[in-house]
């Protein structure tokens, strides 16, 4: 039976391994051995490190595999942690790396200068991280409860079942301001104490780890690499809402995590920490994963219990909400995987330390997964009320290849696109609504001069309209309408009257529409027409794509620069360039397929787009 | 392709049937592991876990078909997903899906004659930091591009 002297007892003797007190002078070295970190070459890195270590004997290192470090670009990662803690990151790690990091700076205590972070991250360094969600990633080994348990890991939830109430966890949570970070912000401890005002039978409590919004990647991070964070708050939840079963639906296109939770799981039930009577009280919880199959609609939270129950994944009418009539009809509390990997932290450190951080009506500190066209891809975790321009320049390090701000993205295919006017902005829930965008569950997408706004508009809208369950008239028909109009622009055959269209049937659907999906499709059409209407003015009035990105507006054209050397006709799969050797060719454009082949085959650059 | 059923894959498929039978909720766990033994979900493993569950073939195949990851038709032997995520999207995996078209002479979610590959646009797979990304079975590409993809396929067709 699991006590709290057997989780100090743990504690104590994994800190032993990790601050290696036993080893004069050792070393602790973690790989990130996250989905990045794996799909970069982790593996034969962690492998060449340990032959290294162990052809040359060395006893003073603890070598461990890690989850997600944060800094996915610059994957694969190894970080040298000595006894006094001081940590030496280094990046894009080859074998030949690993070698050399073992020989200079395990054997001889010389860091390798040229492979650390300093060489490859460009940043200015002034916003500093603040990780909560993301405490143990990076740093703990997932597969080993032990070291979960070393960090204080199921601290919280012995401290919740020996000595408080459900309702003084409740309050705790209620009293931190956590708000659900899967997208709605809805008060945490608010949905708890709606459910738990249903006395008595069966409740259910349910993880949301479908992770839909292409884009966003901090999810998988934490379960990945800290799944015991989310076990743990919803064995606290479960005692909260009076829940003994708990359920976990995650996107089936997250092979590593579904792994390693299930190895979490088996670890914790091995560990009497699910299960029957808990820390010898009377509470029995038991867990267990279920699948997603590829329905992004299954992020709401009724497809979700949907498809649980094994029907199509289509949303229901709220009220009834799912507190009062969830999964099988039972009270049911949905929350996502960042919001409860927030919850041991605030048990253990209390609901001030938490309210202490953010803006007035966001507290705490929020997971972004940065991407698109920025130096520094990956996941940051900073307070509410830090600014785009902190995240995007501070942290995210500016543009790529020395390119123009345009856009960032924020909710993914339900969010806005905000523009270099709204940089400035302390990013939160309210604030985001305002300018017509949304938080969303924290994906970011950066894009530059290069992005036609209104073929990204057109990407988010196939993207809905191939993932709309077709039960509300609103979502399948009004979207679809809606990208029919989108190709007409985008095809060069567009009118203003299109324009006026799409904005109202827009403004319709977002009134009209059953669930969130459809609710907030418009949302990338509406911000785009509102912060670059010129964009689509342009492909209807002048038939011009400013950014040359969509196909139907651009034409390739032959300059004088043209040497006649015929490369370009040579290579054309569609036989549309004509010219004499030595002399200016010609593109036919009525025959040109924009495949790009002469552009890029030509010695001269003579080739433009026009 | 022509679709085989298989005795062994069959009584596979009914023991763990009869696993998830003991639980609330077991039919979208069984279809998980119909289309893991057999590749695809067609009508005739439909038949069979219609009968083991004791549903309708009609609200079975309705929701087979409401999921993408479920399949009725047969894959390749190698799958190819693209990813088209935003973050991939925006840094070009437009590109890197049309060269693969080209390639092989397949559109997304066809399967090439020879049944060696089938394509598929894939959802955000989360590795966006590495965007833009494609798989060719389990086997993920990150910071891809043309280039890389032709190759990948090029080692696939040696092996």
């Amino acid at each position: 039976m699991i006590t709290l002297d057997y989780l100090n007892d743990a504690k104590a003797q994994t800190q032993a391994k990790i601050k290696l007190q036993n080893h004069k002078n050792g070393f602790r070295v973690v790989v990130g051995m996250a989905t990045c970190g794996l799909t970069a070459g982790a593996k034969e890195i962690y492998d060449t490190l340990l032959h290294e270590i162990t052809a040359k004997k060395l006893d003073n290192i603890d070598l461990t595999p890690v989850g997600c470090v944060g800094e996915c670009a610059l994957e694969p990662l190894v970080e040298v942690i000595d006894h006094n803690g001081q940590k030496t990151t280094y990046c894009k790690v080859t074998a030949e790396g690993a070698k050399k990091i073992v020989e200079s700076h395990l054997c001889s205590g010389n860091p390798v200068g040229e492979m650390t972070i300093d060489n490859f991250k460009k940043t200015d360094g002034a916003l500093q991280q603040v990780r909560i969600a993301l405490r143990n990633c990076g740093v703990i080994n997932p597969e080993d409860i032990n070291e979960y348990i070393c960090y204080d890991g199921y601290k919280a939830l012995g401290k919740v079942l020996t000595e408080m109430t459900p309702d003084e966890v409740i309050h705790i949570v209620k009293e931190s301001g956590l708000r659900g970070r899967g997208g709605g912000g809805f008060p945490t401890g608010l949905k708890w104490s709606l459910c738990a005002k249903n006395k008595g039978g069966q409740k259910y409590i349910i993880c949301n780890a479908d992770e839909g919004d292409p884009g966003a990647f901090m999810d998988r991070a934490v379960l990945e690499g800290d799944p015991h964070s989310v076990i743990e708050a919803m064995a606290i939840g479960g005692y909260a809402i009076g829940a003994s079963q708990g359920y976990i639906y995650i996107r089936a296109e997250y092979p590593l995590a579904v792994e390693r939770l299930n190895h979490a799981i088996a670890q914790a039930y091995k560990a009497g920490l699910l299960g029957k009577n808990i820390f010898g009280t009377e509470f029995c919880f038991d867990l267990e994963l279920r699948l997603g199959a590829g329905a992004f609609v299954c992020g709401e939270e009724t497809a979700l219990i949907a498809s649980i129950e094994g029907e199509r994944g289509m949303p229901r009418n709220k009220p009834p909400f799912p507190a009062d009539k969830g999964l099988w009809g039972k009270p049911s509390i949905i929350n996502n995987v960042e919001t409860y990997a927030n919850i041991p932290a605030i048990i253990i450190k209390g609901e001030k330390w938490f309210a202490s951080m953010g803006t007035q009506k966001s507290k705490g500190t929020k997971v972004f997964a940065l991407g698109g066209k920025i130096n520094n891809t990956g996941l940051l975790e900073v307070p509410m009320g830090t600014t785009l321009r902190e995240v995007i320049y501070g942290v995210g390090g500016g543009i790529s290849n020395g390119k123009k701000f345009k856009a960032v993205q924020t909710g993914g295919p339900s969010g806005g696109c905000l523009t270099e006017a709204h940089l400035d902005t302390p990013i939160d829930y309210d604030n985001l609504i305002a300018l017509n965008s949304m938080m969303g569950s924290g994906g970011m997408i950066v894009m530059d001069e290069d992005n036609c706004m209104v073929d990204v508009a057109q990407f988010y809208l196939k993207f809905t309209v191939e993932e709309s369950c077709g039960k509300c008239t609103p979502c399948r028909e009004g979207t679809k309408k809606m990208l029919e109009i989108l190709e007409k622009i985008i095809s060069g055959n567009g009118t203003m009257e299109d324009i006026t269209e799409l904005e109202e049937l827009a403004l319709y659907i977002k009134d009209s529409a059953l669930c969130a999906l459809g609710q907030s499709a418009p949302n990338p059409v509406l911000s785009t027409l509102a912060n670059f209407r010129d964009e689509y003015i342009a492909h209807v009035v002048d038939k011009k794509c400013p950014t040359k990105v969509c196909k139907a507006l651009i034409k390739y054209f032959i300059t004088d620069k043209c040497i006649g050397c015929g490369k370009c006709k040579r290579n054309c799969p569609a036989q549309a360039i004509s010219g004499d050797i030595k002399k200016v060719h010609r593109i036919d454009s009525s025959r040109c397929t924009k495949c790009n082949l002469c552009k890029q085959s030509c010695p001269v650059d003579a080739i433009i787009l026009a | 392709m022509k679709f085989v059923l298989d005795e062994k894959k069959v009584a596979m498929l009914k023991e763990c049937i009869a696993k998830h039978k003991q639980k609330p909720g077991p039919l979208m766990p069984s279809l998980h592991d119909a289309q893991s033994i057999f590749g695809c979900i067609p009508i005739e493993v439909q038949k069979i876990i219609s009968e083991e569950l004791n549903e309708s073939v009609a609200k079975i195949n309705g929701v087979v078909t409401f999921y993408s990851n479920f399949t009725t038709e047969p894959k390749g032997k190698h799958v190819i997903s693209v990813c088209l995520g935003t973050a991939c999207y925006v840094k070009g995996a437009k590109e890197i899906l049309e060269v693969i078209q080209d390639l092989l002479h397949i559109n997304p979610g066809e399967t090439s004659a020879d049944g060696m590959f089938t394509l598929e646009n894939t959802r955000c797979i989360g590795a966006c930091g590495l965007a833009p990304v494609f798989k060719i079975d389990e086997k993920v590409y990150g910071a891809a591009n043309k280039d890389i993809a032709k190759r990948a396929i090029e080692e696939v067709l040696k092996a």
